[in-house]
């Protein structure tokens, strides 16, 4: 992933559950950010549909256990073509 | 952005960190952005005045995600939205019992929002399936419920109250059929939304969203998301979602009473194409072809905000007499000069003029709505002046009318004849302040205008003009309560309590209904609870005349005193010595206002001789 990416996802988060996005890490999970529930891992999906314009898969999101894994998930979205 | 605006509220700089959350939004509108927006806005709670509303909504499907959005958008008009959600389906119980949550909350505003598959499901999906008499039945059933809703709701809630009309499928179930017939799917669906048209005009604060149009707006494919309805019963697309909160903010903009009364516009690459003092009358764009049609098309947008009630008005950096030329006489004009109810065509700062404009049409600075095509002088606006609304114009002109339509600052719930009339009453206005300067004491001039005035207990017809006057009266307004169509009519039907409304007219016209007072009775006295009158009658005495009747009316009642509060709020300096100059004693005084009273037995407000009353408050008083 490259760096500006990663950082756009880190931002996003970071808006979302109201940390400072130098908190948050690819193993930043439900288990380690408060505000993470499920409700929140809902409006993460629409936002990153809404900001890289794509659409996630039942299965994608399903996959997305930590921020590391939705970077991963963001770039195969992405550059379906290095999966 | 978000650094910057992180340090100034840390540096207490409020102001200008909502102008940059402003900008932040305008820039980016969205889900983090929304989040960002929302956390750092409920910082500046205490330090920049925000009208609470509280809006519960009732839903079928997942409406979460569309909260942030909505009160980030919210927040940016001035509005703190206190927002509560009602279990997945269960709207119906909630409004069916009477001790729910939905009641025990007491919002100020309720959204229905229920998808067209949740409440008809046969129609939905088995239409083909079942005779044309089950599809009208299925039809009946549904609009009769919303019907038992809606009049169980109002038993026990005086909230506003906003349906979802419901949507017709993507496709329907038997495809290009359905248009062949009236008694299919698509028929009943229209027949359901028919239906609950009728409602508004039935209930006071109740709307119809028209969620079948806005779909239909935005492309019914694009709308929707199959596989997030299926797996998190959230059936909006993610792009979309900022555009069902958008529509929600059509509603509660002006239930919030933050709508713009004025409408102020600029003339050059505005009104039409190109600059009236180097292109001159035949080189401006402004006619039935393009270019010049998007100027017209503008025009007929700024029209109908005209017939809204909305005061148009005008801004702009040009020579006056060549502006007025083409203002008057361009063939391609639809708007004429007539239209405008104040008119600053000069080389002065914009915001000095729009100061001017506020002052000459008696509003509030908040109340004004400022269109131009120049991104400068927007942002000087904004700068200037943070409580105006700047509408942002697109870049190209063919967007400028659609632009202007979809302002929620400029929607209105219900309208009056008031409100058809407002700039013929400018006008009259105009012409007594000329006059006025003539006499030479202020007596000779009230007995020149011929003040008649009639005072009446509200009636159905005068119901939604009283409350909105109690929602927008903000100078002459002694206690600034604000009340609902339902709340004054829940208060007339009080034997305890008077709603009294006064029309006014004078030789130059009618100004209409112009004041309210309520008062009711509290111990051996008789206590005003609101006590208010447009701006365009101060002054006049048509003030005391209401305030006579209502110690003639405390009399008659055999009430020992009259009492009278006054809330100072930051615009209402006009009335703060309302009570004193009628003779009344403050009785008490503390933080939130004062409070004074009137002896009946020894004093009295007398009717001032030179206008001519009619009292018609029924036999009840």
């Amino acid at each position: 992933m490259s760096s500006s990416r990663f950082e756009q996802v880190r931002s996003i988060a970071a808006d979302l559950f109201a940390v400072p996005t130098s908190k948050l890490t690819s193993e930043s999970s439900p288990d380690t950010v408060e505000a993470w529930d499920s409700t929140q891992h809902l409006t993460l999906v629409l936002a990153l549909e809404e900001h890289f314009g794509f659409q996630l898969t039942p299965e994608e999101i399903e996959d997305m256990h930590t921020l590391g894994d939705v970077m991963r998930v963001v770039d195969s979205k992405l550059n379906p073509a290095e999966r | 952005m978000r650094k910057e605006i992180d340090e100034l509220l840390a540096g207490g700089s409020w102001r200008a960190a909502y102008n940059r959350l402003g900008e932040l939004w305008r820039r980016e509108k969205g889900q983090a952005a929304s989040a960002f927006v929302t956390s750092r806005c409920a910082l500046l709670r205490d330090h920049i005045p925000f009208t609470v509303c509280r809006l519960t909504i009732l839903r079928s499907f997942t409406v979460e995600p569309i909260v942030g959005p909505l009160r980030a958008a919210a927040w940016l008009s001035g509005i703190d939205l206190q927002v509560q959600i009602g279990d997945f389906n269960a709207y119906s119980q909630e409004i069916l019992d009477p001790g729910s949550s939905l009641y025990r909350s007491s919002p100020d505003v309720v959204v229905l929002a229920v998808q067209s598959s949740d409440i008809a499901p046969d129609l939905w999906s088995r239409s083909a399936d079942i005779s044309s008499d089950a599809i009208a039945e299925a039809a009946e059933h549904t609009h009769k419920n919303y019907r038992q809703w809606v009049r169980i709701f109002r038993e026990h809630s005086s909230a506003n109250l906003i349906i979802h009309n419901l949507e017709q499928p993507v496709v329907p179930s038997l495809g290009v059929l359905a248009s062949q017939s009236n008694s299919g799917q698509r028929a009943a669906f229209e027949r359901i939304n028919q239906e609950l048209r009728n409602l508004p005009r039935e209930y006071s604060g109740v709307f119809i969203l028209d969620y079948d149009s806005l779909v239909g707006r935005h492309g019914r494919e694009r709308w929707h998301d199959e596989r997030k309805w299926l797996t998190a019963r959230m059936p909006i697309a993610a792009d979309m979602v900022g555009q069902l909160a958008h529509e929600w903010l059509r509603f509660l903009t002006p239930l919030a009473g933050k709508t713009a009364k004025a409408l102020v516009v600029d003339l050059d690459n505005t009104l039409w194409g190109g600059v009236i003092g180097e292109d001159g009358m035949t080189g401006i764009k402004l006619g039935p072809e393009y270019p010049g049609a998007c100027y017209q098309s503008l025009q007929r947008a700024l029209i109908d905000q005209h017939r809204k009630g909305i005061l148009l008005a005008i801004c702009s950096k040009n020579n006056l007499e060549e502006a007025m030329e083409a203002l008057a006489h361009h063939p391609g004009m639809v708007l004429r000069p007539e239209h405008f109810a104040a008119i600053r065509i000069n080389w002065e700062d914009k915001a000095q003029n729009l100061r001017e404009i506020a002052a000459e049409l008696n509003i509030g600075i908040d109340s004004l709505a400022f269109l131009d095509d120049n991104p400068v002088e927007r942002e000087n606006v904004r700068t200037a002046l943070p409580e105006i609304t700047v509408i942002d114009l697109p870049p190209d002109p063919v967007n400028y009318a659609a632009t202007l339509r979809d302002c929620p600052v400029l929607e209105r719930l219900s309208l009056t004849n008031e409100d058809r009339q407002r700039t013929a009453l400018y006008a009259a206005e105009r012409e007594r302040s000329r006059v006025e300067e003539n006499f030479t004491t202020k007596e000779d001039f009230f007995r020149f205008l011929e003040q008649e005035a009639d005072i009446s207990a509200v009636v159905p017809e005068t119901l939604a003009r009283v409350a909105q006057l109690t929602q927008k009266t903000n100078q002459f307004n002694l206690t600034t309560q604000r009340y609902t169509e339902q709340q004054i009519s829940t208060l007339a039907a009080r034997i305890d309590t008077s709603v009294l409304s006064i029309q006014v007219r004078d030789r130059y016209g009618d100004h209409g209904l112009v004041g309210v007072a309520i008062a009711h009775d509290v111990d051996g006295d008789f206590e005003i609870d609101t006590f208010l009158l447009s701006c365009r009658v101060i002054g006049r005495t048509v003030e005391t005349a209401l305030l006579a009747h209502l110690a003639e009316q405390a009399r008659l009642r055999g009430r020992r005193r009259l009492l009278g509060r006054f809330f100072p709020t930051r615009k209402n300096a006009p009335a703060r010595d309302f009570y004193r100059n009628h003779g009344f004693h403050l009785e008490s005084q503390d933080g939130d206002g004062s409070l004074w009273s009137l002896d009946l037995n020894q004093e009295t407000v007398p009717y001032p001789e030179w206008i001519r009353l009619n009292i018609n408050v029924g036999g009840r008083n």
